[in-house]
């Protein structure tokens, strides 16, 4: 379990202090995946290096399984960082060495005997379906394979973290599935806490189980995926499950409708047409599967003459969320 | 009598020549063995200690980096070969001969070398060091680890670039007592006006810079893994050959000092 408490990152540029994070908190649960997601800027990559000390934060505290990382002494952060494994953007392998050396690189850093180091690097490879490849260079590889000897790196010296980040803007659609995936499974094979930064709301949506909102160095919005998808008015909520832009249109009042679980299934637009003798006119609309979760989210145009809190009443009770859009 | 024959009588060519090459194959090997024991250690120093390094520190790294390598790159290398005599006798004991030339040699290229290693290590990308990091390295494994075996083509063609330079140097140093090529060509060709010699000396010189520079490119090649062809059955390219920039684009500017320096002496 991995816990952030409190986060601030302050640098200091040339006569100014630049806030890169400003009381970041957030929990993971053991065994669970988190994303973290924002934009460019949002203050994601000076997050990644505080979680791995490769920066100091200025204030808070990160604790892995109970122990902390950030009040350790300068010459214990390599011991403290061995317990998290990494997964970079761009792999990061070393160009000189092959796939299997790459995968002992962690290892020989612990000195680790040959024969351990042989068996545990078989072991890792065919754990990300690379058996073949031992002998392979990493510009022999593809992005994919590249990115699939960086996680059987970060596992090698067993860690009890692993932290992506943005394991998958460098690939293309079909092998960031395969790669998430493959994250996916090893988190539930090896009980794995499993933070993964990005920008890519497909990440998030694939296989994540909690997610939080990062903004100006900020957690905006955070919490469990089904939670932050249900709540309707949300910004995740709008990511997770977007709807086209659509041009205003002349008449009644147009109102978005999200639907969660069993309830996105039901015929809840006939049933409003009949109920209230109302034409319903549907401008957009979108169906996701969220951690196993089915979520409908309409957006819709009413008769002018709906009377509005009837309808916000009846859809209630259908267990729909209801919003009236701007 | 044909060219051949008149080389076969021409003392300066059979008795001369063999010492000559030989002399200034041991200035080139005794300072390149110097420099790589120095300038390595150094170069490596002023990567890591620069300010964003491993461990930057910035008031050591601006001394050595600005002023004494700097100073000392800016030198004249025939100027420094001068002041540094009294230094060279109080090594070697001697102030002439090609073991004394290595003592200036040595000090002309360290500098040299290490801003060249500095420049190959500076081309290791960063995510691989925090990579290294983010595993538990120590700062040594980080440089004996990621620093020195990613950088080793650039190294390898920094070192070729360092040999060519000193077979042009210890030329020069030739002349002012260092023995080798230098003095025979200086000797026979400017001195004696004969031709034959000066020639022969010229194209020796140019052999052996053209060795060491096709060797180096071998044994850069064979160490460099960053492209996709495989090391075994590395076919030759010339886009690849240019690829580590710096000793490509050296190797003519380097090359040409060496000849120049005997020719300009006719």
């Amino acid at each position: 379990m991995i816990t952030v408490t409190d986060l601030r990152k302050v640098y200091r540029q040339g006569s100014r202090d630049v806030v890169a994070l400003d009381g970041v908190s957030m929990s993971v649960p053991k065994g669970s995946i988190h994303g973290i997601i924002g934009h460019s800027g949002a203050g994601k990559s000076t997050l990644v290096r505080c979680l791995t000390l490769l920066d100091r934060p200025t204030s808070g505290t990160v604790t892995i399984d109970g122990r902390e990382l950030t009040n350790v002494k300068d010459s214990e952060i390599r011991l403290a960082r061995r317990r998290i494994g990494m997964v970079f953007q761009h792999a990061n392998l070393m160009d000189s060495r092959t796939a299997a050396a790459n995968i002992a690189h962690p290892l020989e850093l612990v000195g680790t005997s040959r024969k351990d180091t042989e068996a545990r690097v078989a072991e890792l490879l065919s754990l990300v379906g690379l058996q073949d490849f031992a002998g392979a260079y990493p510009a022999q590889l593809s992005g994919g394979q590249k990115q699939r000897v960086g996680i059987a790196r970060a596992l090698a010296a067993q860690p009890d973290v692993l932290l992506c980040d943005e394991p998958t803007s460098a690939l293309d659609p079909r092998t960031t599935d395969e790669i998430l995936d493959l994250i996916s499974e090893l988190t539930n094979r090896l009980g794995l806490t499993v933070l993964i930064i990005t920008h890519e709301m497909n990440v998030v949506k694939r296989i994540c189980d909690s997610v939080s909102l990062l903004e100006a160095g900020r957690v905006v919005e955070h919490g469990p995926l089904q939670e932050v998808a249900s709540h309707l008015g949300g910004r995740l909520a709008k990511a997770l499950i977007p709807l086209p832009a659509t041009p205003p249109v002349p008449g009644g009042p147009v109102v978005e409708l999200l639907m969660v679980g069993e309830h996105a299934t039901e015929p809840v637009l006939s049933g409003l047409t009949r109920r209230f003798d109302t034409d319903v006119n549907v401008l957009a609309g979108s169906v996701e599967t969220l951690a196993g979760e089915r979520f409908g989210r309409l957006r819709v145009q009413l008769d002018e003459r709906t009377d509005m809190d009837a309808v916000k009443d009846y859809l209630a009770g259908q267990g729909v969320s209801v919003e009236v859009a701007a | 009598m044909n060219l051949f024959e008149e080389l076969a009588n021409n003392p300066g060519i059979t008795k001369a020549l063999p010492e000559a090459v030989a002399d200034t194959l041991l200035m080139v090997g005794v300072s390149g063995f110097f420099t790589l024991l120095i300038g390595l250690p150094l170069g490596i120093f002023l990567h890591t200690s620069a300010p964003g390094g491993l461990r930057p520190m910035p008031v050591t790294n601006r001394i050595l980096s600005d002023i004494i390598v700097n100073i000392t790159r800016s030198i004249p290398f025939a100027i420094l070969m001068v002041i540094l005599i009294p230094f060279s006798r109080l090594v070697t004991g001697s102030s002439i001969g090609p073991l004394a030339a290595c003592v200036p040699l040595s000090i002309g290229t360290i500098p040299f070398f290490a801003r060249l290693v500095e420049t190959s290590l500076r081309d290791v990308a960063g995510g691989k060091i925090d990579a290294a990091l983010v595993m538990g390295s120590t700062r040594m494994q980080v440089i004996r680890k990621v620093l020195m075996p990613e950088a080793l083509p650039g190294l390898v063609a920094a070192l070729t670039t360092t040999l060519v330079t000193l077979v042009g140097y210890s030329a020069m140093a030739g002349i002012i007592g260092g023995g080798g090529l230098g003095r025979l060509a200086y000797n026979y060709g400017v001195q004696r006006f004969d031709t034959a010699v000066m020639v022969v000396t010229i194209v020796i010189i140019v052999a052996i810079v053209q060795i060491i520079q096709l060797a180096g490119d071998f044994a850069a090649r064979r160490v460099d893994h960053r492209s996709a062809a495989g090391t075994t059955r590395r076919r030759r390219r010339p886009s690849r050959a240019a690829a580590p920039a710096v000793p490509a684009a050296d190797a003519p500017a380097a090359e040409a000092p060496a000849t120049d320096d005997a020719r300009t002496r006719v």
